[in-house]
């Protein structure tokens, strides 16, 4: 018996004999003997304290990111969490439901896809987006296999900005290797940005994509304006990666410059870190290509009474209909994080939104100035480059041997670059939220101070 | 079920009308009964050329993709642009203003039925 | 039945019509020197702030997403008997253990000293997961059931790639699910179908003259998508590894025998394991979930990185591997899904699990006793955790497994899978999964019932369900037609 087994052992026997069978056995015995076995090599059930006090000692040996100035980045950012977000989540009606499927019982779920498209493609500036792909690294990969798509089939080469999140790329190359498509990697210039010229220059004619990220890896903002002409100019289509989504609160989406595609990470909209997941992968494109995209979508339409219905539409895209010519094999996406997001965003409101930014920015450019002013051996990778909440910061030893000694000054100071190395230093990639209060920056830079 | 006398037919349910030295092709009254409300439908790109039994497009319902194929072989000369506005016409009207495509090539020599002959292959596909 | 009114509820946008000041959340004071955007970032990349981005209160969005949150039906509320789907209880413990602060508010970057805890819990999961399946590898990176369909499916590829073969071609039954044929042609390879014999298992006939040295892979569910264990299954694996072909075993059925066979044994290769189907993490509305896979020896070189090592220090990450296919998304899995799963787990133990597959199994035929007769049982073949019937004693009276399904909402179930597997026409798949009490499978049984002489004695009343939802039927046409997929103020449109 066990409370999650809705059947004891008196309804089981019931049951049997209303089917007139002996014993549970005889229901299994289609299953040849030759892959049976008794039963499984696991430890005995464990009741709620166990789980509590075995599950909390884990938890406990882990170091927590409140539990310490905390500047880290790379892709995962730590923001505020609205109580209400969490509340909102902890409903079972939302996350005990079924992918909506049946529309009647589901306007729940269909009007919070909707809102959350919404407010995607506003902050894009694109007018379609999906329901959520899995995360910033595989939005980036369905980009890429979406612009193939679109150019059908007809370009091989796709154009990655060395400064897309080198996981992201690493991610890219798995699924590249596999459809056989060519990936030429190009390197940002002494600023840390893009040059539009060596763009044009490496996708000539045969590029489908030019995929870049902004801010990009180094935390600098590109010119986003100038690179989707180049990738036009090139015939091929441009696609603008975002891991840090709260930038979307003071900087102007891609969809707005011309961009083909912004997609990426939206985690910092009230999802939390989680080691890495379950996170947020968002899609936008122009209605021109909406059949060539991936993932589920919510539409407007009306019920048999003419009252406002929301449903999941253009589902002939997808697996279950199209089969081996859909657009992506994905089914399950992260609708719970979409749900997340559009209440974290909703709570913020739009100017709410745009004064968290601008703490971001603000707190930023402080501490690159306080860093500035302390001079050797600390410097700010990029100086005069523009960025929005991240930089990097070179020290007198390699990124790694930095975060330990500077972890053992009490602040958790920032990514190291030393194992992901490119066209640019060996340092820490230093993340500035809303979160940073004045003190966390104080104990930022005396720690730096302790070990100059 | 309607199947007009002036017409032919292939065996995956299209209908083929000599225009010229040109055809017209479509989809049966049957076909768009059996796919239900049609929602969009995907044209070939006027040039391209298509041997018999190519698949020329698709057609997609809420919860079904249908391929329809070339009866002709030959080269698509014009498309149905009203169907990307109004893909409704394929089951209002599809001997009419639901056409599909114009396909260039001759019904002649091809191994299709005419209306009789379809009557008794939907007879005999229920069977 | 009464109700008590639910309003219907405007969307966010609509809300704040005059686009007034309102705080939905106090922000940390701003305690730095403010900073003028366009000072500091180019000035023509600054956002103009959206009018149409309106700010509400807190209590608005408490209210907001509470009136969405009554139009819902849920696994809390009743039984959802979709089949393949397993919808069973998600423990409430499950949700403890995933919001532990040493789980959630931790960064996958951090130093590996201070994370030991959450690679000792991928770990864990990994060696329960063996356990469960008896096989010797297993990677809990994929997001999902059919990202690890693929993440399989790559390994495979890989595999062949080692041994200098290129194969072209991956089979499928044509009753499998879409996900399949999908993800084999998503991973460069040509999806071909297989076809069913009359019991609805795999011809083997079929797949002796398919199988040879142009394929690379055999993808199939076990028990299929009608609930029917492929009793040939030695057979199948034999053939196809003879020939140098590789199984997948895609596990999304998997509640069906835990505790009782090991697709070890079954000669599988690559197997996914649906977290959120059988081990009882949060369908949410459609995610997140979790697709893990575990491996035999063939492919246990070639999984993705990066891979969790335990060593005499303790945990370590490992990233680079040249044997391994890559990595298949950023970091390490849905980690907070994977703690649910974990928790599950070690909760029901190993009779626990095995007593789950037995109940889910147990009402699975309890429905077809019931049933059967009512509705036509297309296949014959013993059904295990889930059976399908189709619409066909119902279309006489043009009442067609659609309107049974709107017509089950106004007895307050929601429907089994419909129109699937693709080989049964006008399906019910029909899967109670284990968690609630005998009552509540009987109850469905009796409306199942009860909507069956419906479809007699008053098909009008099928075929224009539901009549008690909060919406009724969509127009899902026209959601296709004119499409509208986000809001638009009056002026842009």
């Amino acid at each position: 018996m066990h409370p999650w087994v809705g059947a004891g052992p008196e309804d089981r026997r019931h049951i049997l004999s209303e089917l007139g069978l002996k014993s549970i056995d005889d229901l299994f015995a289609s299953i040849p003997a030759g892959v049976c076995v008794d039963g499984l090599d696991l430890p005995p059930a464990k009741d709620e304290s166990w789980i509590r006090r075995t599950l909390g000692e884990m938890a406990s040996t882990n170091v927590a990111m409140d539990s310490t100035p905390c500047f880290l980045g790379a892709g995962v950012y730590r923001h505020v969490q609205p109580s209400v977000v969490d509340a909102v989540l902890s409903r079972a009606e939302f996350f005990t439901s079924y992918t909506p499927y049946q529309p009647e019982i589901s306007q729940g779920t269909l009007q919070v896809i909707f809102e959350f498209q919404t407010l995607i493609s506003r902050l894009t500036g694109l007018d379609v987006a999906n329901a959520s792909l899995y995360d910033g690294a595989t939005a980036l990969v369905e980009a890429v296999l979406f612009s193939h798509r679109v150019l059908r089939g007809k370009r091989e080469l796709v154009v990655v900005a060395e400064t897309i999140h080198p996981m992201y790329r690493r991610v890219l190359d798995t699924y590249t290797r596999a459809a056989g498509i060519e990936v030429a990697v190009v390197s940002p210039g002494t600023d840390g940005r893009l040059d539009p010229d060596t763009i044009r220059k490496v996708a000539g004619d045969r590029a489908c994509c030019v995929a870049i990220q902004s801010p990009n890896f180094l935390g600098i903002i590109e010119d986003l304006p100038q690179l989707a002409t180049a990738a036009h100019d090139c015939g091929a289509l441009a696609v603008e990666v975002v891991t840090e989504a709260v930038s979307l609160g003071l900087l102007t989406g891609g969809g707005s410059f011309g961009f083909d595609v912004v997609c990426g990470e939206a985690q910092s909209f009230g999802v939390a870190p989680g080691f890495g997941g379950p996170h947020l992968g968002f899609f936008t494109c122009s209605p021109k290509h909406l059949r060539q995209m991936p993932g589920r979508l919510a539409g407007e339409t009306v019920d048999e009474d003419g009252a406002r219905a929301f449903c999941l539409t253009l589902s002939t895209r997808e697996q279950h209909i199209r089969r081996a010519k859909a657009t992506s094999n994905i089914c399950t996406n992260q609708g719970l994080m979409a749900l997340a997001a559009t209440v974290w965003l909703e709570a913020m409101g739009g100017s709410g939104l745009r004064e968290l930014a601008s703490s971001c920015l603000a707190r930023t450019e402080e501490l690159k100035r306080r860093i500035a002013a302390i001079g050797d051996p600390w410097r700010i990778a990029y100086p005069h480059s523009p960025t929005f909440n991240e930089f990097l910061l070179v020290g007198p030893a390699s990124g790694i041997e930095l975060v330990e000694q500077l972890a053992s000054e009490g602040v958790l100071a920032g990514v190291p670059t030393t194992d992901w190395g490119g066209s640019w230093p060996d340092g820490l990639l230093v993340a500035v939220t809303e979160r940073n209060s004045a003190e966390d920056l104080d104990a930022f830079v005396a720690a730096l101070e302790t070990l100059s | 079920m309607s199947i007009p006398e002036e017409l032919k037919y292939d065996r995956s349910h299209e209908w083929v009308k000599t225009d010229g030295d040109a055809v017209v092709v479509g989809i049966t009254h049957y076909a768009q009964d059996q796919l239900g409300e049609v929602v969009y439908v995907e044209l070939p790109e006027v040039g391209n050329a298509f041997a018999v039994g190519d698949e020329l497009g698709t057609l997609e319902s809420v919860k079904a993709v249908s391929e329809f194929l070339a009866p002709v072989a030959g080269e698509v000369l014009e498309v149905n642009d009203r169907l990307e506005d109004e893909p409704n016409l394929v089951n209002d009207d599809p001997y009419g203003d639901g056409w599909l495509v114009r396909l260039s090539g001759s019904a002649d020599g091809q191994d299709l039925l005419d209306a009789a002959g379809y009557q008794e292959f939907l007879i005999q596909e229920s069977a | 039945m009464k109700r008590r009114a639910i309003r219907s509820e405007p969307l966010f946008f609509e809300r704040n019509s005059r686009r007034v000041r309102r705080q939905g959340y106090l922000l940390p004071t701003l305690d730095v020197p403010e900073v003028t955007p366009s000072e500091v970032l180019p000035p023509e990349l600054v956002r103009e702030p959206d009018p149409h981005f309106p700010d509400v209160s807190e209590m608005e969005v408490v209210q907001h997403f509470h009136r969405l949150s009554q139009l819902n039906y849920a696994v809390d509320e009743g039984l959802y008997p979709l089949g393949s789907c397993t919808m069973k209880y998600n423990p409430r413990i499950n949700e403890e253990t995933a919001r532990l602060p040493g789980f959630a508010c931790l960064h996958p970057l951090q130093p590996q000293s201070q994370i030991q805890g959450a690679l000792r819990l991928i770990w864990e999961l990994e060696e329960s997961l063996k356990a469960i399946t008896g096989m010797p590898g297993v990677t809990l990176q994929p997001a999902a059931g059919a990202h690890g369909e693929l993440t399989g499916i790559l390994m495979i590829r890989k595999a062949l790639e080692a041994r200098g073969e290129k194969r072209e071609v991956v089979l499928a039954p044509d009753s499998a699910h879409g996900t399949n044929p999908a993800t084999a042609t998503f991973a460069g390879f040509r999806a071909q179908e297989i076809p069913s014999a009359d019991d609805g298992t795999v011809d083997l006939g079929a797949l002796d003259s398919m199988m040879d040295e142009t394929v690379a892979a055999l993808m199939l569910t076990v028990p299929n998508t009608l609930g029917v264990f492929e009793h040939k299954i030695l057979e199948i694996a034999e053939l196809v590894h003879s020939r140098g072909g590789f199984i997948y075993m895609d596990g999304a059925n998997l509640n069906s025998f835990v505790g009782r066979a090991l697709p070890g044994l079954m000669g599988a290769d690559a197997m996914h394991i649906n977290l959120h189907k059988t081990f009882s993490t949060p369908h949410g509305g459609g995610g997140p979930g979790a697709g893990p896979v575990t491996v035999s020896d063939a492919l246990l070189p070639h999984l993705p990185v990066p891979k969790v090592h335990r060593g005499d220090g303790g945990f370590e990450l490992q990233w680079e591997d040249p044997a391994s296919i890559g990595q298949m998304r950023g970091f390490y899995g849905n980690f907070l899904i994977l703690v649910r799963a974990l928790t599950y787990i070690w909760s029901l133990g190993a009779e626990g699990l095995r007593s789950m597959s037995d109940v889910a199994v147990l009402y699975a035929n309890l429905v077809r006793h019931r049933l059967n007769g009512a509705y036509h049982l297309k296949f014959d073949a013993p059904s295990l955790h889930e059976v399908v019937f189709d619409d066909s004693l119902q279309t006489r009276h043009e009442v067609h497994n659609v309107d049974i399904a709107k017509r089950l909402l106004d007895y307050g179930f929601h429907p089994p899978t419909m129109s699937f597997p693709l080989i049964v026409h006008g399906a019910l798949m029909i899967e109670p999964a284990e968690s609630v009490a005998p009552e509540e499978v009987e109850a469905f049984c009796d409306a199942m019932l009860a909507i069956a002489k419906e479809a007699e004695s008053d098909p009008e009343l099928v075929k224009s369900a539901p009549h008690d939802t909060p919406v009724g039927r969509v127009d899902e046409v026209r959601a296709a037609r004119n499409l509208k997929v986000t809001w638009t103020p009056e002026e842009e449109t």
